[in-house]
């Protein structure tokens, strides 16, 4: 049973009482709400994915919840806990939805330590990955959308799960998240694409969320290995480059985009060098799709 | 789980009585697993489940995050060892004992208590008089003094019995510098001569390094719990169960603790540990003992007050160990850490001055 199997009411009825279980990667997690905002982008952005069964472990309990109805009439916040904790401050009321996607980010990026966690995006061809790791604001996010409108399998945008064990890329096919002008430039990919309400002014800026592709969706058992590396940077003025980069620079760069890198050692150091043995490394500077997924195709067919 | 004492201190039981987990369905597990990380004794329950050969009957999802916790702890150990080094390079001219406390001796002398436990700071003793010393050569091997104000910083130095924390420029770790063991300010005023001329040496690497002596490592650990305010009540609870079982094969040991905390002025907080770490761990404290030591410390009064406020803030800080009154309890428990700590003058200019100026 799937998420978009639940009409709205009864998905909301749900979220409001026992909870709504849905998988995220290496993690089950139970969602609850009183926001009526989630139900409705829960509805639409993960509409494909499954129910977990009742008798499966639920690694973590995330709630995203309006206090009390006299705050909910003076200024209306919403609040995230997960086991208790509250990772983040309160924040307006609207901006619900993302809270909970990076409650979700925070659960993952915290305790997912059987593997290296690397700030990175996902995708998979041909049974192999491609990374596109890069700071925020570098179009990482917008080009993983295209790349999976082009019929990429998304494993992730935002957090890459290498298992320390095997090097394998553990796929979990959220929504991707979308900021500013780059939800518009998605939208116009086409018809096929669905993106949730935008909420305006978060701390990061107008933020949106795509609905992941159904494929996505169901091959989130499918792990893969990872074959190529791109640090991408977009940069409306600058020429078009693509540059080989060497393995200690390359090794020194993943360091800064892992997230347990500090916490795991010399086990993270191990997994970046094995990782650095399966695929190579690639800077691209772009001022257009036109010119990144080209060269990224080139650069693909080259590494496999 | 069927109601009763299991379902009452769920985790405190498995902790000590590990084969039950054969009776745990998987929403036990779950909620063993979420209270255990929310009471950071995840990797503690990882190596008494596995010392007892029930790990392997959990639900794989349990034992992986039993597995990374337990992990993580041993890459936490490597971590401290790294800053012991680092610690002893920073000190090496000074002249006078350097003792460790808490987590940092429990490592260094590869006591039980030290596998699967967190450490999030690195404490240690050092006699006041080169307290000085000791923080300009921190100081100068980039320890900074963490961002504290004026007020903090002299609550810290003039009230406390340690120098504001000192956070590392580079790695981020924290180190506290204490000169005593007790907040001189609470009026037990043992003297710290007495925990140097006891304190042992260790040996091999970490020959440079003291601990504090066996008796002493337990009065301060159930000092710092019992007149604290209960902030990781539980994880401190089972590290002075796993402290005292490991002490206690010296026979001797139990006389020993009580003669050294009656000495030192210290026998309420040590009676109440013993009581709670029996309660809830059943740590083999034996019976005659225990009932002439809280004869003689525990006052009949107040009893049933105190039991129902450590039982309350002993739990786990998760939902499903909570009722409606432990928030309230969690409040009490800060009021009363703050009362035992300070005189009532001195905590009236306390509390209003964090009430009514915010920063300076």
């Amino acid at each position: 049973m799937k998420i978009a199997s639940l009409s709205l009411p009864q998905l909301r009825q749900r979220l409001h009482s026992t909870g709504v279980v849905i998988n995220c990667g290496p993690f089950n997690v139970r969602i609850l709400s009183n926001i009526p905002a989630i139900g409705l982008q829960l509805h639409s952005l993960y509409a494909d994915f499954p129910l977990v069964a009742e008798e499966q472990f639920v690694d973590f309990e995330v709630r995203v919840e309006s206090p009390s109805h006299i705050r909910r009439y003076l200024r209306s916040q919403a609040v995230l806990h997960c086991d208790d904790r509250s990772p983040f401050k309160p924040l307006p009321l609207a901006q619900a939805f993302p809270m909970l996607e990076w409650g979700l980010n925070w659960v993952i990026s915290s305790h997912a330590h059987a593997h290296l966690i690397v700030h990175a995006a996902a995708v998979e061809r041909n049974g192999r990955v491609l990374l596109l790791a890069a700071d925020p604001g570098s179009g990482k996010s917008t080009l993983c959308a295209a790349l999976v409108h082009a019929g990429w399998r998304l494993l992730s945008d935002e957090l890459a799960l290498i298992r320390l064990c095997d090097g394998m890329v553990q796929p979990i096919a959220r929504p991707i998240s979308l900021k500013n002008k780059s939800i518009d430039i998605v939208r116009s990919l086409g018809e096929s694409i669905v993106i949730g309400e935008v909420c305006p002014n978060t701390a990061k800026g107008d933020i949106a969320h795509m609905r992941p592709p159904a494929s996505s969706v169901a091959a989130i058992d499918l792990f893969a290995a990872p074959a190529l590396i791109v640090f991408p940077k977009f940069d409306a003025s600058a020429q078009f480059s693509c540059v080989r980069e060497g393995e200690a620079h390359a090794l020194l760069e993943l360091t800064r985009h892992t997230f347990n890198y500090a916490l795991l050692a010399g086990e993270g150091f191990d997994a970046i060098a094995q990782l650095l043995e399966c695929a190579k490394v690639f800077r691209i500077q772009y001022a257009s799709f036109d010119q990144a997924l080209p060269e990224i195709e080139r650069l693909w067919l080259d590494a496999l | 789980m069927k109601p009763g004492p299991l379902a009452r201190h769920f985790l405190a039981t498995l902790l000590c009585e590990p084969h039950l987990a054969a009776q745990l369905n998987v929403r036990d597990w779950e909620r063993l697993v979420w209270q255990a990380r929310s009471a950071e004794l995840l990797g503690q329950l990882h190596r008494v489940l596995k010392a007892a050969n029930v790990l392997v009957i959990a639900p794989e999802a349990a034992q992986q995050h039993l597995e990374v916790a337990a992990n993580i702890a041993s890459k936490h150990v490597d971590a401290v060892r790294w800053e012991l080094r680092n610690i002893r390079e920073a000190l090496g001219p000074v002249d006078g004992p350097v003792l460790l406390l808490k987590g940092a001796a429990y490592c260094a002398s590869g006591a039980q208590a030290s596998i699967g436990r967190m450490f999030n700071d690195i404490d240690i003793l050092v006699p006041k008089p080169t307290l000085g010393l000791v923080e300009g050569n921190f100081i100068r091997a980039g320890w900074l003094p963490s961002h504290v104000n004026k007020y903090d910083d002299r609550y810290y130095r003039e009230w406390m019995h340690e120098l504001p924390p000192m956070e590392h420029k580079n790695r981020s770790t924290v180190l506290d510098v204490h000169h005593t063991i007790v907040a001189p300010t609470s009026g037990i005023r043992p003297d710290p001569s007495n925990f140097f001329e006891a304190s042992l040496p260790l040996s091999g690497e970490w020959a440079f390094f003291r601990v504090l002596a066996p008796e002493d490592m337990v009065i301060h650990s159930a000092s710092h719990l019992f007149l604290d305010e209960f902030h990781k009540g539980l994880r401190d609870l089972f590290d002075l169960h796993s402290l005292m079982s490991e002490f206690s094969v010296d026979p001797m040991f139990w006389e020993k603790l009580i003669a050294r905390s009656e000495f030192l002025g210290l026998a309420v907080p040590v009676c109440d540990a013993l009581r709670q770490s029996v309660r809830l761990f059943k740590t083999k404290v034996p019976s005659d003992v225990l009932q002439n030591f809280e004869r003689r410390h525990c006052a009949a009064l107040n009893q049933r007050a105190r039991l129902w406020l450590f039982d309350q803030v002993l739990r786990p800080h998760h939902s499903s160990a909570s009722n409606a009154l432990t928030q309230f309890a969690r409040w009490i428990a800060f009021a009363r850490s703050h009362w035992l700590r300070m005189p009532v003058p001195l905590l009236a200019y306390h509390l209003s001055h964090k009430l009514l100026r915010r920063d300076d």
